[in-house]
C-alpha cells in the first residue's frame, strides 16, 4: 500500500503538478513570486538597479518613483524611493532577499538534515539512543526558540554564518520529532519486514524504506520552516541581533527607517511588505504541497 | 471533581521535569554569560585601574573558583537571588557622580511581569474570541467561498510581520488618525494596537488548527447521528464537535501564547510597554549580564507554567484522565 502510494507519487510528474498549480491562481501567485524572488536573490548584481550600499547625499529620503541626481551627474530612477543616506531602496530590497534568502534556506538544509537523521535513527532503534536524543527534543521544544536564538547571537555575535549556525541549532528538533513519529510507525510496516528478512542493512532500510517514505511531509515542514526563519532572520536583524549593517538586511531597513517613518512611510512599508510577501508565499506553498502530495486529496486540486 | 493518583503522578512528573529544566537552562544561561569576558571591567570602564577591577571582582565574587560561583549560583536560584545589578540603576543616573551602587535583579524583573502578563493574555483572548467562531464556521461550510477567504487570511496572519505591522499601525491609527496612542502604558487605550499586532498570528493558526479539527470531528459517526436527530449543524459543530475537538486547540492556544511571549519582546520594545519583553532587550543592549540572567529566568518559568497548565487543562477536557 505504502509503496504503491509513493509510486503514484512518483508518477505525480511535472505534467499533473502544472496542472494542479494552474487550477489555484493564488498558490500560482505566490510560486512565480517566489521565482522572481530567487532569481533576483541570485542575480543581484544584474537585477538591482543600483549599488544597494551607495549613498547619494543629494537623494536622500526621496519617495517612490523620483528622479534623482548623482555627484556625477547621473541621472537615477528610484522606483521605491530612497533611504536615509540616499541608498535605492528597490537595490537594497533584491540584495536583502539574497541575506534573507541564503540564511533560511541553509539553515532549512542543515537543521533538516541534522534533525531528520537523528529522528529516522531515534525511531528505529528506540531504546537509550531514543531517550537521549527524545530528550534533547524536549528541552529544545520548551524554550523559545527565538529566546534561545536572541541570547546565543547576544553571546557570540551576529553574521550571516551565526545565524545560519544558530538556527540550525534550534529548530533541528521539529525534523527529528516528525521523523522519528514516522519511523515508528514505517519500522513495523510489511515492507520493511520483508526487507529485514532479505538481508537488507540497517542503514539501507533506514534511508530506501524509512526516509523515502516521509518525504512528502519533511517537504511540507521544510517549506513551513522557511518562512518560519526568514521572519525570524528579520525579526532578529530588526532587534540588532541578527545580520549587522551596512549589510542590506530586510528587519534592518525597518529598524533604521523608523527613525523616519513619521515623513518617509516608504522606508518601512517595502521591506515589511517584502517579508510578509515572502512567509506568506511560502505557507502557501507548504498547503499547496500538503494537499496534493496527499493522494486522499490531491484529486480536488486535479478535477 | 476528583483528580484520581494517576493524574496526581502525572502532575508531579511534568512539575519536576519543568523544575529540572529550569536548573538546565539557567545553568547554560549562567556558563554562557561567562564566556562575554570580565563583568568588573563592564562596570567600571576601560579607563579604571587594576587595582578598582580586582577589587570589584573580589566584592562580586569572580575571584573564586568557577566551582564555588556555580554552587552559589544554585543556591541563589533555590531562594530566588539571581545576583546584583551594577548598571540598570547607573544607565538610569546616566552615570551620575560614577557611585556602583548595587540592585538586586529579580525585583527588577518581576516589577515588569504584570505589564507582560497583561498585553499576553489580552492578545490570546483576543485572538481566542475572533478565531473560533472563524474556525467553527469555515468547518461547517468546508470549501465554500467564505471558507475560502477564510484559510487565506489566516494564512495572511500566520505570515505576519509583527513589528512591521505594528509601526503601520502607529502609522495610521496614531499618528495619521490620532486616534490611539502610540506609545506607553496605563489606560485600555495603550493596549489595543500591540495587542493587535501581536494577536494576528495567533488568530491565524487558532483559525487552521479549529478548522482542521473541526473537520475532522465532523466526519465521525455521532455527527451523523446527532443530525439524524434532527440538530442544525451548526449546533452540532459548536456543542458537539468543538468539545471533542477540544483538545488539540487548547495545545495550540498553548502553543500560541507562548510564541506571544517571544513576540512581545519586540513588541514591547515599539511600544515602550514596560514589561519583560522590553527589560531583556534594554538589559541585552546595554550587555547587563545580571539583569539577562533574571529576565531569561522569568521568561523561562512563564513558558514552562503555561506548559503545565496545558496539562491540566488537558485533565480537565478528557473525563478519562479524572474520573475513577
Amino acid at each position: 500500500m505504502m509503496q504503491d502510494d509513493t509510486n503514484t507519487q512518483g508518477h505525480l510528474g511535472y505534467r499533473l503538478v502544472a496542472r494542479a498549480l494552474l487550477k489555484d491562481m493564488i498558490v500560482l501567485a505566490s510560486v512565480i513570486f517566489l521565482v522572481v524572488l530567487i532569481f533576483s536573490a541570485v542575480f543581484a548584481e544584474f537585477v538591482a538597479p543600483y549599488d544597494p550600499l551607495l549613498p547619494n547625499i543629494f537623494a536622500n529620503r526621496l519617495p517612490p518613483l523620483s528622479y534623482a541626481k548623482g555627484l556625477d551627474g547621473t541621472e537615477s530612477i528610484h522606483l521605491l524611493g530612497t533611504d536615509a543616506l540616499g541608498r535605492d531602496i528597490l537595490s537594497r530590497l533584491i540584495y536583502g532577499a539574497r541575506a534573507s534568502i541564503f540564511v533560511a534556506l541553509v539553515s532549512v538544509f542543515v537543521s533538516g538534515v541534522l534533525g531528520t537523521c537523528l529522528g529516522v535513527i531515534a525511531g528505529y532503534y528506540g531504546g537509550s539512543v531514543e531517550a537521549v536524543i527524545m530528550r534533547a527534543v524536549d528541552a529544545f521544544m520548551a524554550v523559545p526558540s527565538l529566546l534561545i536564538a536572541l541570547f546565543v547571537l547576544f553571546i557570540i555575535g551576529g553574521g550571516l554564518v551565526n545565524m545560519v549556525l544558530i538556527f540550525a541549532l534550534v529548530r533541528w528538533v521539529v525534523y527529528a520529532r516528525l521523523a522519528r513519529g514516522i519511523a515508528l510507525s514505517l519500522k513495523e510496516a510489511p515492507f520493511v519486514e520483508a526487507a529485514k528478512a532479505l538481508g537488507a542493512s540497517d542503514l539501507r532500510i533506514m534511508f530506501r524504506y524509512i526516509f523515502c517514505n516521509m518525504l512528502s511531509p519533511l517537504l511540507v515542514l521544510a517549506t513551513l520552516e522557511v518562512a518560519l526563519l526568514v521572519l525570524a532572520e528579520a525579526g532578529l536583524s530588526f532587534l540588532g541581533f541578527g545580520l549587522l549593517p551596512p549589510e542590506p538586511s530586510w528587519g534592518l531597513m525597518i529598524s533604521r527607517g523608523r527613525e523616519y517613518m513619521r515623513d518617509a512611510w516608504w522606508m518601512i512599508t517595502f521591506p515589511g511588505l517584502a517579508i510578509f510577501l515572502t512567509t506568506l508565499s511560502f505557507n502557501l506553498l507548504a498547503n499547496w504541497i500538503r494537499a496534493i502530495s496527499d493522494p486522499a486529496q490531491r484529486w480536488r486540486w486535479l478535477k | 471533581m476528583k483528580i484520581n493518583s494517576a493524574l496526581n503522578v502525572y502532575i508531579f512528573k511534568r512539575l519536576i521535569n519543568s523544575l529540572i529544566l529550569l536548573v538546565v537552562v539557567m545553568s547554560m544561561v549562567f556558563f554562557a554569560n561567562r564566556q562575554i569576558g570580565d563583568p568588573a571591567r563592564m562596570v567600571l570602564g576601560n579607563g579604571a585601574s587594576e587595582e578598582a577591577v580586582l577589587a570589584l571582582r573580589t566584592q562580586m565574587g569572580l575571584e573564586d573558583p568557577m566551582v564555588q560561583q556555580y554552587g552559589r549560583f544554585l543556591v541563589g536560584l533555590a531562594t530566588g537571588d539571581l545576583g546584583q545589578t551594577f548598571r540598570f540603576g547607573l544607565s538610569n543616573s546616566m552615570g551620575q557622580g560614577g557611585d556602583v551602587s548595587a540592585m538586586d535583579t529579580l525585583p527588577i524583573a518581576v516589577e515588569r511581569l504584570p505589564a507582560t502578563i497583561f498585553l499576553a493574555g489580552a492578545t490570546i483572548l483576543f485572538a481566542v474570541i475572533v478565531a473560533l467562531p472563524l474556525g467553527v464556521y469555515a468547518s461547517v461550510y468546508p470549501r465554500s467561498p467564505p471558507d475560502r477567504i477564510i484559510s487565506v487570511l489566516s494564512l495572511a496572519g500566520v505570515s505576519i510581520v509583527e513589528y512591521w505591522f505594528a509601526l503601520i499601525l502607529v502609522l495610521v491609527f496614531a499618528v495619521q488618525l490620532a486616534w490611539l496612542p502610540t506609545s506607553g502604558y496605563g489606560s485600555f487605550f495603550h493596549v489595543i494596537l500591540p495587542a493587535l499586532a501581536l494577536s494576528l498570528r495567533p488568530m491565524g493558526r487558532i483559525t487552521q488548527i479549529a478548522r482542521s479539527t473541526i473537520l475532522d470531528e465532523l466526519a465521525k459517526p455521532y455527527i451523523t447521528a446527532a443530525r439524524g436527530r434532527g440538530i442544525p449543524m451548526r449546533r452540532i459543530a459548536i456543542f458537539h464537535a468543538l468539545k471533542n475537538a477540544a483538545i488539540p486547540i487548547v495545545t495550540t492556544i498553548g502553543d500560541e501564547t507562548i510564541n506571544v511571549i517571544t513576540g512581545v519582546i519586540i513588541i514591547e520594545t515599539i511600544f515602550g510597554w514596560p514589561g519583560i519583553g522590553s527589560l531583556t532587550v534594554d538589559a541585552l543592549s546595554i550587555r547587563d549580564v545580571p539583569l539577562v540572567e533574571a529576565t531569561v529566568f522569568l521568561l523561562v518559568i512563564m513558558v514552562l507554567s503555561i506548559n503545565l497548565l496545558v496539562d491540566l487543562t488537558y485533565a480537565l477536557l478528557n473525563p478519562q484522565l479524572r474520573i475513577r
